[in-house]
């Protein structure tokens, strides 16, 4: 059966096209801002500037309200409509979403934190090449994965996945990389410390992503395909349905 | 004063082995229809009233011991085809029949066939509570007396084993004498359902049991129809949509005299195969 992002607008109920309407554009809000909140974080890292990493942090409630605002929503439309199929798919998957994507804001959040603390007690001399290539990298990821939802779009989605395997891989020879220079120059430890814990977050951030790759998978093809590794979930998105 | 221990308990990971993944749910996944045993077939079955085509070609296997449920919209055929199961279509006239439908391998519209025997067999229930004008007791031994057995005993028996079985018995064991009509309409139903199982029949058809019935006494019917399923092959048709997510293994979506799928409960409910079915179950226009 085709599916496609126009698919929960048809119902006869025409209350119930907007409130699924309402929930999706809301989750896709939310994504922009935690976008925006995640790009800002890495450049407030990158350009030393702890002004901006005041105002990651400070909007976080903003992006946490949301969540919450979103899932009494979701809850509100499982209460009333008892949604089947594919609607029922699309309350589940928006319920995960913003989940994953409160956290994506708590990681920025951590980042800006990082990035606040590099900046007043003296910048660590290594890692910000590392920090801008997988930031850069897991911005993609996200965007990706919010643009696979609104084109309900499973191909795009395979692509977060496979790219978060190669995420991965970057995190963790840029971490045996800090660790030699750490051992080169023990006084460095606190500072590039830090530069770890924000390289950590961002691979994080990175898994989230993931994740709403997998949530698109299952809204669209109606198979969790949590836990069962690249190839199996490339047999799925393949697979007919 | 006494130190403080320091000392902690090795954490025994062995005992997160002994999770049985397979108890975390209650629910039992539904192995698909082909792989169970099944009392009743239909094959290339097509129904004419007149010259209107109610039902094409329809081709079904009814699962055993399970809930199968019928939706559709209105005039979609489910009716009529709940109605075949019994040969309740003979009582119209100018219907037709092609095609075959077998229980237990026999076909029910063979010449040899005791229609009223069949009946026993396959016993159905109706949208309106229809208890007869007697006492709740009469009601149930109605259709054992039919049979010939007058034997108190063996009447007593059966009358309050199939009103346990519809769970009633506890809400009317002390006026059995009392006039069925002076029931409620969930009671009603509930002692229809009880002198349909007194003659132990093999298959039971629902026509819409619990529409003209309150939220409570549905959901007392439905509880009825999960546990009657231990027993009884059932058949339901229903216009509830979540009804028929409630309580059916399988369900067999209808539209225009034609079956457009049959599957799980579980993968009509969540992910259904045709546009027509998830389109239907949504409620959005087709």
């Amino acid at each position: 059966m085709k599916k496609d992002a126009k698919i929960h607008s048809h119902h006869i109920s025409q209350q119930f096209n907007e409130d699924l309407e309402e929930i999706k554009n809301n989750m896709l809000e939310m994504g922009g801002m935690v976008e925006k909140q995640l790009s800002d974080a890495i450049d407030a890292i990158i350009t030393a500037d702890s002004g901006l990493g005041q105002l990651v942090r400070e909007d976080d409630a903003t992006i946490n309200a949301m969540e919450v605002k979103i899932d009494e929503e979701c809850n509100r439309i499982l209460v009333r409509r008892q949604p089947a199929a594919s609607d029922l798919r699309l309350v589940l998957t928006i319920i995960k979403t913003v989940n994953d994507l409160e956290r994506i804001g708590d990681e920025s959040a951590k980042i800006a934190r990082l990035a606040i603390e590099l900046t007043e007690h003296g910048e660590s001399s290594k890692g910000y090449v590392e920090i801008r290539h997988i930031g850069e990298r897991v911005r993609k990821m996200v965007y990706m994965a919010l643009d696979a939802f609104a084109r309900y779009d499973v191909e795009a989605a395979l692509v977060v996945a496979k790219e978060d395997v190669n995420v991965d891989m970057e995190y963790s020879s840029a971490m045996r990389e800090m660790i030699t220079y750490m051992i080169e120059d023990p006084r460095s430890i606190t500072r590039v410390l830090n530069i770890i814990w924000a390289l950590r977050a961002l691979e994080r951030v990175g898994d989230h992503a993931k994740n709403i790759a997998e949530h698109v998978i299952y809204l669209v093809k109606g198979t969790d395909v949590r836990h069962i590794g690249l190839s199996g979930l490339e047999e799925q998105v393949k697979g007919e349905s | 004063m006494t130190e403080p221990t320091t000392e902690y308990a090795p954490v025994n990971r062995s005992k997160f082995k002994k999770i049985d993944m397979s108890k975390l749910s209650s629910h039992e996944q539904t192995p698909s229809a082909e792989d169970l045993p099944s009392c009743l077939r239909v094959s290339d079955l097509n129904l004419y009233y007149g010259s209107t085509r109610a039902l094409a070609d329809i081709n079904l296997s009814i699962p055993s011991q399970r809930v199968t449920a019928f939706i559709g919209p209105s005039g979609c055929g489910k009716s009529s085809l709940l109605r075949c199961f019994n040969r309740m279509n003979d009582l119209v006239d100018d219907c037709v029949i092609k095609g075959s439908i077998t229980l237990d391998g026999a076909d029910i519209y063979h010449r040899s066939i005791d229609v009223a025997d069949l009946r026993r067999r396959v016993g159905m229930v109706f949208q309106k509570p229809n208890p007869f004008p007697k006492s709740i007791y009469e009601n149930v031994a109605y259709g054992l007396r039919i049979q010939g057995i007058n034997k108190k005993r063996i009447l007593d028996e059966s009358v309050e084993k199939s009103l346990h079985a519809a769970a009633l018995w506890d809400e009317v064991k002390d006026r059995l004498h009392d006039s069925a009509l002076g029931l409620s309409g969930g009671q009603q139903q509930r002692l229809v359902i009880a002198r349909t199982v007194a003659v132990e029949p093999e298959v039971l058809l629902l026509d819409e049991p619990a529409s003209a019935l309150d939220p409570i006494s549905t959901l007392k019917i439905e509880e009825l129809i999960n546990e009657l399923k231990e027993r009884y092959t059932i058949i339901i048709v229903t216009h509830n949509m979540q009804q028929a997510a409630r309580v059916s293994d399988f369900t067999a979506f209808m539209y225009m005299g034609k079956m457009i799928e049959f599957d799980t409960a579980d993968n009509i409910f969540t992910n259904p195969t045709e546009k027509q079915t998830e389109d239907y179950i949504t409620g959005r226009y087709g």
